[in-house]
């Protein structure tokens, strides 16, 4: 290690798991006063709660946590990271609406008290946005709830660097530029150069490669809750860095090449749809029997084309269609999959209630031998389908809502990541569910965060910013090209 | 964003406007009623709904919802008539047990994450079943020091042409002003409302968001308390359920004043102005000769229709 610079964050061997997902693998980092490191990872990588661990919002199951010398490991909060000067600048905004820009700057510095606090809060971030961001526009007394989602970034981004009784030592920022435009974000890449400049520290977490070739010192490159490498940036190039984020590309064999030969030249496409952003002429189309894999990175527009979808089967639409009945599965298993209150099999029943009924009445018979039948067929691990849905484990309560989808008649089933945070044996069971259900006729549409499971789709449409950038065939599909298409061209 | 937008000036002057509209209206009916007197008649029931208001709104701040207060106003009503009046001590400490009573729930509702709905509701029949054992049938009677300030005539103002302000009018410019200065002026009710828009943040920043519940749920304590003793004094006599309309008028009066149910988005001005708004409401309606069966009715379908402009407007603000 170079003994002239003092390291102010070194995090040695962090790991962290949610359920039975690593998220953090044993994670060794060190942040020295004056450098900023670049932090890259594809989905998943585990760069977020990286973030979170750093910031004090998640504990570690493991490892050590040392700020300036002092251990940390166990003590380590919010507030303790506050006191020691690290800021952080997390995705999801956390400004408060109602409050005024000056407000919002009070929240942070609880010393800005007494008498003509709001005008001094009021000069602290206007400065700080004039230092950054010049010809800002923004008023200390104007509502946040009413700025325009890029001045709420900036004004969460200046926040983040003012100053009141405790020096700033190290600020994360997690996605800085996702809201800004091109000037802006330069801007914002010269301040972090200044602030490093000025014995400052900084970590930028971005998906703009161009970025974080520019504004870094050294990157380090995240994969499976792994650092896989870090270098200095000048070492990195934009397809370097791509290389270092996917794993070695695995040839696909003669055979499997064959099975997965196109089906796209069989008559109409079922369901078709395109992004309202979209410049060209991109489009996605899903043909009978096939599996279309929707890939990129997370939130690039993939869910809003799977809504479009899902609602132009009841009401036209201009950017979608579909030739035939649509089921959605849903990512968010808590809050759009289950009803919490029910039984395994009424809540794989729902999905086809009309053919359940008997006069005015469901039929509790037809409805329990249709519980019992995807019980068997997709074998979900339950003593009895009476049995409350909470019972199950995430990865069998998923199974439920696949069963939901399949059960009913339609011959579309849109997929929202469904496969988070569950096992991987169930994972293949349920790639093999999808693959017959496909080869009997059903069309897939899957939007999906791992690339693992792109390999089980027939053709895949990688997206950026809510428009389709790649439309890669079975066959022409490598994760280098997925990766490549998922970030955006340098700067 | 330099100017303020045409939609947030209409919402913010909505509840003045509607009660100018109102008086309007009542002086066409009435022109008697536009004077010092007539004020005083028609605006002193405004006063406790003003403060019951005023605490349902400590409460909305902090995206709860107090469905007892009215209940709670009744038993600070039968406190005062009896207890206050015969051992001032015991009065005095019962009304701090009460305000204590809100704190606590506040930090129930926190710490446990509980419904304020579902635990307030619960709570209005504990308070209604305490004031019937305080005051079994009507009767009591209020304090003397009480009824004489809720008389109290203001004295001309020279300078002003001898221009006399009517008592419920400075009264409700004394609350609104209070209110104001607490919740929209100080640096701790910026993030007392803070933790009602994004209380993660609040949090993530070091404050306690324990603490913040129990102070609004504290106040909202406070200011039953304040609606309860000016209600004694205006009717000199008490009665369990004499207060039980103030659950919803205050919540309608938080809601006709420009605030809203989550987000933290209040106004103490406006909330004294809906409140007082409701409480011409019922004049108006009596003016109009509408039987007393139809007035709640017709007191709703005030409210509905002030309630619907405000959605236009919010209609107005949405598609940029």
């Amino acid at each position: 290690m170079n003994g002239k610079t003092e390291a102010i964050v070194r995090l040695d061997g962090v790991e962290k798991s949610f359920g039975a997902v690593h998220a953090l693998a044993g994670v060794d980092l060190v942040c020295r006063a004056g450098e900023c490191v670049g932090l890259v990872g594809h989905n998943g990588a585990g760069k977020s709660t990286l973030m979170h661990v750093l910031a004090g919002t998640l504990a570690p199951d493991r490892g050590t946590i040392t700020v300036e010398a002092d251990n940390l490991t166990g003590s380590y909060s919010v507030s303790l990271a506050q006191q020691r000067g690290i800021r952080c600048v997390f995705q999801e905004l956390s400004l408060c609406p109602n409050l005024t820009v000056a407000e919002n700057a009070h929240v942070f510095h609880g010393s800005l008290r007494g008498w003509g606090w709001r005008k001094r809060s009021g000069e602290l971030i206007i400065r700080k946005l004039d230092e950054i961001f010049p010809g800002h526009g923004i008023k200390a007394g104007d509502n946040v709830g009413d700025l325009s989602i890029a001045r709420r970034q900036m004004v969460e981004i200046a926040r983040a660097f003012t100053v009141t009784d405790i020096p700033v030592k190290l600020v994360i920022l997690d996605e800085p530029t996702s809201s800004l435009d091109a000037v802006v974000a330069g801007q914002l890449l010269d301040f972090v150069r200044r602030f490093v400049a000025a014995g400052g520290s900084c970590i930028l977490i971005s998906h703009l490669l161009g970025e974080i070739l520019k504004a870094s010192d050294r990157i380090i490159v995240m994969r499976d809750g792994k650092v896989v490498a870090e270098r200095p940036a000048r070492e990195f190039t934009r397809d370097s860095l791509v290389a270092a984020m996917g794993s070695v590309a695995k040839a696909l064999s003669a055979e499997d090449a064959a099975k997965l030969a196109s089906k796209r030249h069989t008559g109409e496409p079922m369901a078709r749809a395109r992004s309202g952003r979209q410049g060209d002429e991109k489009e996605l189309r899903a043909y009978r029997g096939e599996v279309v894999g929707l890939a990129g990175l997370g939130g690039q527009g993939q869910t809003e084309i799977l809504r479009s979808l899902f609602f132009s089967a009841q009401r036209r639409n201009r950017n979608a269609s579909v030739a035939a009945p649509v089921a959605l599965v849903a990512g968010d298993r808590q809050n759009d999959g289950i009803f919490p209150l029910w039984s395994i099999g009424r809540n794989i029943g729902i999905g086809s209630i009309r053919r359940m009924l008997k006069g005015w009445l469901i039929d509790p018979a037809r409805e329990d031998e249709m519980a019992e039948n995807w019980r068997k067929r997709i074998a979900i691990r339950t003593p009895d389908m009476k049995n409350n849905i909470l019972s199950l484990s995430g990865g069998n309560q998923q199974k439920a809502l696949f069963a939901r989808a399949l059960g009913s008649d339609a011959k579309i089933v849109l997929m929202d990541d469904p496969m988070r945070g569950v096992d991987i044996g169930t994972k293949q069971e349920v790639y093999g569910i999808i693959r017959a259900e496909a080869e009997s006729g059903r069309t897939f549409i899957w939007y999906t965060t791992e690339m693992d499971e792109l390999k089980n789709c027939d053709h895949v449409y990688v997206f950026r910013n809510g428009c389709i950038v790649a439309d890669l065939a079975r066959d022409e599909l490598t994760e280098e090209k997925v990766l490549h298409s998922s970030f955006a061209e340098a700067l | 964003m330099t100017a303020v937008s045409p939609a947030r000036f209409l919402r913010a002057i909505l509840p003045a406007l509607s009660l100018a509209i109102l008086l309007i209206a009542v002086y066409h009916l009435n022109p008697r009623a536009i004077s010092p007197l007539g004020f005083q008649l028609m605006f002193n029931l405004a006063i406790p709904i003003a403060l019951a208001t005023i605490a349902q709104m400590c409460v909305i701040t902090v995206n709860d919802l107090d469905l007892s207060i009215g209940a709670y106003v009744g038993f600070v009503v039968c406190i005062a008539a009896t207890w206050l009046q015969e051992i001032p001590v015991l009065g005095l400490l019962a009304l701090i047990g009460g305000i204590l009573v809100y704190m606590l729930l506040g930090a129930l509702i926190h710490l446990r994450k509980l419904p304020s709905i579902v635990v307030t509701l619960g709570m209005s029949f504990v308070w209604l079943g305490l004031a019937i054992l305080v005051l079994p049938t009507p009767g009591g009677q209020s304090p003397g020091w009480l009824a004489a300030l809720m008389k109290y005539k203001p004295p001309p103002i020279p300078f002003l042409g001898g221009l006399v302000i009517p008592f419920p009018i400075l009264a409700a410019v004394v609350i609104a002003a209070v209110a104001h200065v607490g919740l929209m002026n100080t640096s701790y009710g910026s993030i007392l409302r803070g933790s009602g828009g994004n209380p993660k943040a609040i949090e993530r920043a070091g404050w306690s968001l324990l603490k913040t519940k129990v102070t609004m749920f504290g106040l909202a304590g406070f200011f039953g308390m304040l609606a309860g003793l000016a209600l004694i004094g205006l009717t000199t006599s008490a009665q369990a359920n004499v207060a039980e309309r103030y659950t919803l008028l205050s919540i309608a009066g938080v809601i006709l004043g420009g605030g809203s149910f989550v987000g933290g988005r209040v106004s103490p001005v406006g909330a004294v102005i809906g409140a007082m708004t409701l409480t011409l409401a019922a004049s108006f309606l009596a003016f109009m000769r509408i039987p007393p069966d139809w007035q709640i009715g017709a007191q709703g379908a005030i409210l509905i229709i002030v309630l619907a402009l405000r959605a236009i407007i919010d209609r107005l603000e949405k598609p940029i």
